[in-house]
């Protein structure tokens, strides 16, 4: 074998742990001395499985913690579909399964852990399943559907039971939970907490099962489940079965490579996380720590660090993880930290129960009454961010502990955390080092994993800023103190329809740049009068100043509106014909529109008049407004499409066309859940189903690309443009200006839940009064370029020189490139050299 | 020395509050810009950032600097501000663009050609 001067490091196994150890590798400089490569087993590379049960809504892009899979170093090669077979400990070679060879260095095992099937007869039927991969999702998906309401089964109430009992529901599927303890997640809470949670559960719809042994699992003649059998109860007639009951670590290549196994399976490792093999390494689920396995992600992270570390020369140690959890099951908040059972010598416990709102806390406290080492909480998780890093810490109690968890209390929030306690438990990250953070401005990885300490970071950089003396400024500019929302319920509150009223009333100075155009959205948005009327045409920002998209030479670009994306060959004509006629270059956009480029602002009004004549309109292609709805064909012609997706596009781009919003606003309909029409990646996106749409909201393509969210399901489309109406509106109302609707998600106190509980369930009562404004605006539309050029008084600003309107402007200027004109640019002013004015006063 | 010719160039009220045209002045495109006080000013119509002849159609406004309130003209192209009075960027003070002398006679704006 030819010397290779570079070390091989081989990492088996691409799940979460093996992808922040290789992230860790990079950024920590490993590649600097290693060459990696990463096999994973799986299909795709490493995705999120801590928030698997996302997946129904939001697709495995989203879940990918590698979206491009490839790292961005060179010096890594992650391998899919990689299965290693062997390994050779001597030779310190792995074997794949296409039975090729990788000589290693080092090898760090990040196998994780498999669904433990309890030997029961029956398990190997059809339509029995694990609950760990995205393809175990996918099969569970495909049995769930067609038919009569399937009936399945989750064997183990645990937290994964649980989840997966979550995933079964939301597929519509009647669902069972068998549990062999007496109560759910008996790791984790207590018998009253696991009883608080049956009655959340039940409340569902969900039949909890506990204390409950399965014994076999039982087959029709084609193999598939039918039936499951329960230890002195009546059997459960099922379409499927769910897995559930725990994991095992894939230890199974370290055994036969002859590594040293825990008694109770996982691969055994010291604190440093070295095999009985010193070039080996385990991290993660697969890995038993001093004898002791993590079935978290937190330790997993904290493992491949340490090994990162020791590859570095550095003298890492686990020395054990914080086993707290805070979670959302079903829609109940369940959260158990510290010492969740009281088995510290002499504890103590407070507990709170309320049956009524399902609602049940308890805290395990020191002996001394001192400190807190635990707790339960069910149905209410709030105080959860404040309590764990009160273990963590070990901090004093306050005189009154009940306080913490008393329904009037703010869940202990004012108490000071020490600087030292762990805020972030996925990545260990301080509430030193969220204060330091915020100081430098820099960022910490807190709340990147599992997002529960979220609130808390929140509110300790908040108080920090306090603290400083320094406010958060949210102001819009200098001239406005104030946020756009408080400046669009200021201006709506006083019926403002001007900016001089408004920046004389509540604001300094003459406004600028920023908040003149933030002003003019609100006036449009509230009054959609038209923008270039007096007293408005001054506040427009570049583009809705001239009705048209400046480009860099100083000309414009003009697009007409393609509703849906559907256009006659008559206008398809019309438009090459003023292409010719004004020397326009042309170009399809994304939004399924023709953009003509190289207008100058003179011939705007020219231009407009020949498209309008031909029945065209704004697009509105320079507007922060609604700019298209994109579809697929739909059920007119494709024969996949189940719904005339063309049709509802054209519609909904007609209701909202002309909107002024804070930002750029785009819809997609798709007439299947082939999604031609990427609709996902729109502000709003439709999806046709058998019974109706899925809208979702909240997407965007450009350079923080989001996937929109599942808002409502199975719309008819009433209650589409119901929902429509009503977010878009919520949007405008609320939003910062030049937020897109994502960022705005994102900033809504409560997410996407809030935002549909506003929208869908109508908490705040104000659907009538947004549904209303939208009427209005749709009641009062018209196309500003049609009034435009009937307008006089608008047409005299679009003139080359106010004294020589016959003159173009001898600065622009253009070349050709495939056989059309593009822009170009000069290098100082150009001058005409004498001209005799023409026009003058 | 040339002494300043002056051009009229057009009416002031063909000039909105806040708000530009472009003239033509010695075969020179010149913003002329009229604040919200009705005071003019003309300043070269190029923009230095963009290399585009476009500072005319920015938007109009005030910013403070160092107490006082100062008018100048946002390009569209880039939103860098220009002082109306100096030419000066107020982001970037070693850009300039050229001013000229403007002055309103009887209603009527009259521009200075700028002297060699």
């Amino acid at each position: 074998m030819a010397p290779q001067l570079r070390k091989q490091l081989v990492v088996v196994g691409h799940g979460m742990v093996g992808h922040r150890f290789v992230e860790s590798a990079i950024s920590r400089g490993l590649t600097e001395a290693y060459d990696i490569t990463v096999l994973g087993a799986e299909p795709r590379p490493a995705y999120d499985r801590v928030a698997l049960t996302s997946f129904f809504e939001v697709g495995a892009e989203a879940l990918s913690l590698l979206p491009s899979g490839t790292y961005d170093d060179p010096r890594v090669r992650l391998r899919t579909h990689a299965e290693v077979v062997a390994v050779s400990p001597r030779q310190r070679i792995v074997t794949l399964a296409s039975g090729e060879d990788l000589h290693y260095d080092e090898l760090v095992l990040a196998t994780g852990a498999a669904p433990f099937v309890p030997p029961v007869p029956g398990a190997d039927l059809a339509n029995v399943f694990g609950y760990r991969t995205i393809e175990d999702l996918e099969a569970i998906r495909s049995a769930s559907k067609g038919g009569r309401r399937k009936v399945g089964a989750v064997i183990g109430g645990g937290l994964l039971g649980l989840e997966a009992a979550n995933a079964l529901h939301q597929l519509g599927v009647e669902t069972h939970v068998v549990e062999l303890a007496p109560r759910l997640m008996a790791v984790q809470i207590d018998d009253l907490g696991g009883r608080t949670l049956n009655q959340h559960i039940g409340k569902l719809g969900l039949t909890v099962h506990t204390g409950a042994m399965t014994e076999a699992i039982l087959g029709d003649r084609r193999n598939r489940v039918e039936r499951l059998a329960l230890k002195d109860r009546n059997p459960l007639d099922v379409d499927l079965v769910v897995f559930s009951a725990g994991i095992r670590p894939r230890d199974a290549l370290a055994r036969a490579a002859g590594l040293d196994v825990a008694d109770r399976g996982g691969v055994l490792v010291d604190g440093s996380l070295r095999t009985s093999d010193e070039h080996i390494w385990a991290i993660g689920e697969c890995a038993a720590v001093q004898g002791v396995m993590y079935g978290l992600v937190a330790p997993g992270y904290d493992m491949a660090e340490i090994v990162v570390d020791r590859l570095l020369g550095g003298a890492g140690e686990f020395t054990g993880a914080d086993m707290s959890t805070k979670l959302k099951l079903l829609g109940v908040d369940v959260a158990s930290f510290g010492d969740a059972h009281g088995t510290t010598k002499g504890a103590l416990e407070l507990t709170y129960a309320d049956a009524l709102s399902g609602v049940y806390k308890k805290l395990v406290i020191s002996e001394d009454g001192k400190r807190l080492l635990g707790g339960v909480l069910v149905g209410d998780a709030a105080a959860y961010g404040v309590l764990r890093p009160m273990v963590a810490s070990g901090m004093e109690l306050p005189e009154n502990p009940e306080e913490l968890i008393l329904p009037a209390s703010r869940g202990g929030a004012n108490l000071e955390l020490p600087d030292d306690a762990q805020v972030c438990s996925c990545n260990d990250v301080t509430k030193a080092e969220i204060t330091a953070a915020a100081a430098d401005g820099t960022i910490t990885r807190a709340g990147a994993t599992c997002g529960s300490c979220k609130t808390l970071v929140k509110k300790i950089v908040e108080d920090y800023f306090a603290a400083t003396g320094k406010e958060i400024d949210r102001s819009l500019c200098e001239h406005f103190r104030m946020t756009r929302q408080e400046l669009f319920d200021v201006v709506a509150v006083h019926g403002y329809t001007r900016f001089d009223d408004i920046v004389e009333g509540h604001g300094t100075g003459r406004g600028c740049d920023i908040c003149k155009p933030a002003v003019a959205s609100i006036l449009a948005s509230l009054l959609n009068q038209h923008v270039l009327a007096p007293g408005n045409r001054q506040l427009q920002d570049t583009n809705d100043a001239y009705l048209g998209n400046l480009q860099k030479n100083g000309t414009y670009s003009v697009v007409p509106r393609v509703p849906g994306g559907e256009i006659t060959p008559d206008k398809l004509i019309v438009i090459g014909q003023v292409a010719k006629d004004f020397g326009l270059y042309t170009k399809i956009t994304g939004g399924q529109r023709i953009d003509l480029f190289g207008a100058r602002m003179e011939d705007l009004p020219a231009i407009w008049k020949r498209l309008v004549e031909a029945g065209m309109e704004s697009g509105h292609a320079y507007g922060k407004s609604l700019r298209t709805v994109k579809s697929c064909v739909g059920s007119t012609w494709c024969r996949y499409g189940v719904q005339d997706s063309v049709g509802l596009a054209i519609e909904l781009e007609l209701r909202y066309r002309g909107l002024r919003s804070p930002h750029k606003l785009k819809g997609g309909v798709s007439g299947c859940a082939r999604e031609c029409a990427e609709a996902r990646s729109k502000d709003f996106g439709i999806i046709a189903t058998e019974k109706g749409w899925n809208l979702y909201v909240c997407g965007n393509g450009g350079a923080m690309p989001a996937h929109a969210q599942l808002l409502a399901g199975d719309l008819s489309k009433e209650e589409l443009v119901r929902y429509l109406d009503r977010f878009l509106m919520y949007y405008i109302r609320t939003a910062d200006r030049l937020q897109r609707t994502s960022s705005w998600m994102d900033a809504v106190d409560g997410g996407l839940d809030r935002i549909r509980e506003v929208v869908v369930d109508d908490v705040l009562g104000l659907g009538d009064q947004l549904e209303a404004a939208m009427a209005r605006h749709v009641d009062s539309y018209f196309d500003e370029w049609k009034a435009t050029i009937e307008d006089p008084e608008k047409l005299a600003r679009f003139v080359s020189f106010v004294n020589a309107p016959g003159t173009p402007d001898p600065n622009i200027t253009f070349r050709e490139e495939r056989g059309q004109v593009q822009a170009a640019t000069t290098d100082g002013p150009v001058s005409l050299g004498t001209t005799i004015p023409v026009g003058a006063p | 020395m040339t002494a300043a010719v002056r051009e009229a160039v057009c009416r002031l009220d063909q000039i909105e509050r806040e708000g530009g045209v472009t003239a033509l002045v010695a075969g020179e495109a010149v913003a002329i810009i009229r604040t919200h006080e009705d005071h003019v000013y003309a300043l070269s119509n190029y923009d230095p950032f963009s290399k585009a002849s476009v500072l005319a159609r920015g938007i109009v406004g005030t910013r403070s600097v160092d107490g006082e309130d100062v008018p100048f003209v946002a390009s569209p192209m880039f939103k860098q501000a220009f002082d109306l009075r100096t030419g000066e960027c107020l982001d970037d003070r070693a850009v300039a663009v050229a001013t000229y002398d403007v002055r309103v006679v009887d209603g009527v704006v009259e521009v200075a050609t700028r002297t060699p």
